[in-house]
């Protein structure tokens, strides 16, 4: 059977799991709406908050960029692990404690201020939205190199899916759909690597495979480096990027993760605060499965890439070569007319061009793996997308209809009104990230850079101070929010849409690209926030007690469910 | 009272450690020194790059364990569990 009719067939199976079990699991109540009514195992929830998390970024383009920067990939791989054991540590048991929806609601309260809830929910609508966007492109792509439909196409099919379960199921039906999608995308992501793995070193487990030999006798790592040196690249393990670059970006990634709201109001949804620190761990156990295999799917790829492009005639590429250049992911440019393809590090003489978000969709093809292995990889970066996109979308809807609508507009509005516009704006986000997905903004990969700086340099530390200093005021931490989110966004908008031809290394503030600047705006926010609360009134006695009370796990509410 | 202070101290002091840790195999290893690292090898792999690019989240996933752990006995000693 074609690669087309086993995805049709792979795809058709997973979509009607997805909406199976959004009828099954019906949300009732803005409790079970918002936070699933707090019932959900850790282990499950574990698997839902690795699904919500590693979305179409994480599935299609990861490994690709590592395969293409090699040992400066590792900054994704660190900044997007290491954020949960600060999720765990720092944040993840004293929120479950404070058991509220959203927050904004926690910032709302802890700071007992309504323009600090204000600002809060901005950033969270602004941090999905562009999250969103990416997700739906995500599925866009998958749908057009896989079922040869137009990607606007791909997109609407997308939405509806999403809108269906989303909307219907709210975080309830989610979390289970999220659960299954966990199992079809690391199934979709561990077969073809283990299946190359073999092939390549003859190690059926793809982490210690790109540490071994080839048949060869000599070790993959090495051969690789000696391709890159050869063909005028940075070798491999060693990279191009600065160390203190490569550290605050690190640093970002890492303190973004932890500020990321679809990711905090994750451990909203389970039973207890104990359950809170185990479910992280677990989320993080689910995470790693595809974070380690991901570098060495990179080393794979690149490295039967290469063998097969190297030198080679251009008439003589197989299909997936053709059938990638036709969505334009792969550009090929026969500058000297040699009729051979030149792959080389120096930009003047190369001659092809290859697009990150293609490495892991092709990998199987350029591998030579059976056909299903082809589907099932679509299918993994479908539930990827979808997933993260469905998560996304319960944070703006919550955004609108609680933290805007109930908490500052009309605080008298019954449960069953607000319960319809929870759906009513999921339903309006859903149309917005189907309109990014089908006139992607050009500058999607730039604004990822934006979501993490603003969730670095916004909620992170305001949470970190309520939680561990009772002393911060309402004046200290919106003056740190302020400031975190102006100096970041000033210097990304300078950098990304401003001014990109001064992107460069010899501009930057000490060296910081775009990407790591929230960790500094981060160190800005807790400055500013512990000089301002230095010179100004100490919050009122019960928000210190409302502090104290949230640092011991007795006495943890049931998360808020009622009854319709 | 006392007893909670006594708690709160005791939290801290398991985060700062643990957190040290964190800091270490992350950025110490796999970034900060991962060039003093590279000389070694282990099996295929640099050890810098070893850490960077696997040894790291391995070392996240205990971190949290361990984590878990203490602070469960922590809130039984003190009787601060949820019932």
């Amino acid at each position: 059977m074609s690669v087309q009719v086993w995805t049709y067939i792979i795809v058709g199976i997973t979509f009607a799991l997805y909406i199976g079990i959004a009828i099954w699991s019906r949300a009732s109540s803005t409790g079970e709406f918002y936070v699933a009514g707090g019932g959900v195992h850790p282990v499950a929830n574990g698997m839902a908050t690795a699904a919500d998390w590693m979305s179409a970024a994480s599935f299609i383009s990861m490994a690709g960029i590592i395969s293409f920067s090699g040992y400066d990939g590792s900054v994704y791989l660190l900044g997007w692990t290491g954020g949960y054991v600060l999720l765990a540590l720092l944040l993840a048991p004293y929120l479950r404690k404070f058991g509220k929806f959203t927050v904004p609601d926690f910032v709302g309260d802890r700071y007992y201020s309504q323009t600090a809830r204000t600002v809060a929910v901005f950033c969270a609508l602004f941090v999905s939205f562009t999250y969103v966007a990416g997700q739906m492109r995500g599925v866009g792509v998958v749908f057009s190199r896989f079922l040869e439909v137009p990607v606007n196409y791909g997109v609407i099919i997308g939405m509806f899916i999403v809108f269906f379960y989303a909307v219907l199921g709210g975080m309830k039906g989610i979390t289970y759909t999220q659960v299954a999608q966990y199992c079809i995308l690391i199934f979709a992501f561990m077969v073809p690597a283990i299946f190359i793995s073999i092939m390549l070193t003859d190690n059926p487990i793809p982490q210690l495979g790109f540490g071994g030999k080839l048949a060869d006798g000599t070790y993959l790592l090495d051969k690789l480096d000696g391709l890159h040196e050869e063909l005028g690249f940075a070798r491999y393990t060693e990279g191009t990027k600065g160390m203190w670059d490569l550290f605050c970006i690190t640093g970002a990634l890492m303190v973004g993760t932890a500020g990321l709201p679809h990711v905090i109001v994750r451990f909203f949804t389970v039973p207890k605060v104990k359950d809170a620190r185990l479910s992280a761990g677990y989320a993080l156990i689910f995470i790693a499965i595809l974070y380690t295999t991901a570098p060495a799917i990179a080393v794979f790829a690149r490295t039967n890439l290469i063998n097969t492009v190297k030198d080679r005639p251009y008439n003589q590429m197989p299909t997936w070569f053709n059938k990638w250049e036709s969505t334009g992911l792969i550009q090929f440019e026969d500058k000297n007319g040699d009729g051979k393809v030149q792959y080389v590090g120096n930009k003047e003489k190369n001659e092809l061009t290859i697009d990150n978000d293609i490495i892991v969709l092709a990998n199987p093809e350029i591998a030579k793996l059976p056909n299903w292995v082809v589907a099932l990889v679509a299918a993994g970066g479908l539930a990827a997308a979808l997933s993260t996109a469905a998560g996304l979308l319960l944070v703006i809807s919550a955004s609108i209809s609680h933290d805007l609508i109930k908490k500052q507009l009309k605080p008298d509005i019954s449960d069953h009104a607000e319960l319809v516009i929870a759906r009513v704006s999921a339903g309006f986000a859903v149309l917005m990230a189907g309109y990014f997905g089908v006139n992607p903004p050009d500058y999607v990969a730039a604004t990822v850079a934006f979501a993490f700086g603003l969730a670095a340099s916004s909620f992170f530390p305001v949470i970190i101070m309520g939680i561990f200093n009772k002393k911060m005021n309402k004046e200290g931490a919106i003056a740190g929010m302020v400031t975190g989110i102006l100096f970041t966004s000033g210097y990304i908008i300078n950098f990304k849409f401003l001014d990109p031809g001064l992107n460069s290394e010899e501009h930057w503030l000490f060296g910081i690209s775009p990407e790591g600047i929230g960790f500094i705006g981060m160190l800005l926010n807790f400055i500013v926030s512990w000089v301002v609360m230095k010179f100004t009134p100490a919050p009122p006695e019960e928000i210190r007690e409302l502090v104290e009370s949230i640092r011991y796990p007795r006495g943890a509410t049931e998360a808020h469910e009622i009854e319709l | 009272m006392e007893n909670l202070k006594k708690y709160w101290k005791r939290n801290l002091l398991y985060l700062s450690i643990l957190l040290s840790f964190w800091f270490i195999i992350s950025y110490g290893c796999g970034i900060l020194f991962v060039d003093e690292l590279n000389t070694i090898k282990l099996g295929g792999f640099k050890l810098g790059f070893w850490f960077a690019q696997q040894g790291a989240i391995y070392g996240f996933i205990v971190l949290i364990f361990i984590y878990t752990f203490l602070m469960n006995r922590l809130d039984k000693k003190y009787d601060l569990d949820e019932k």
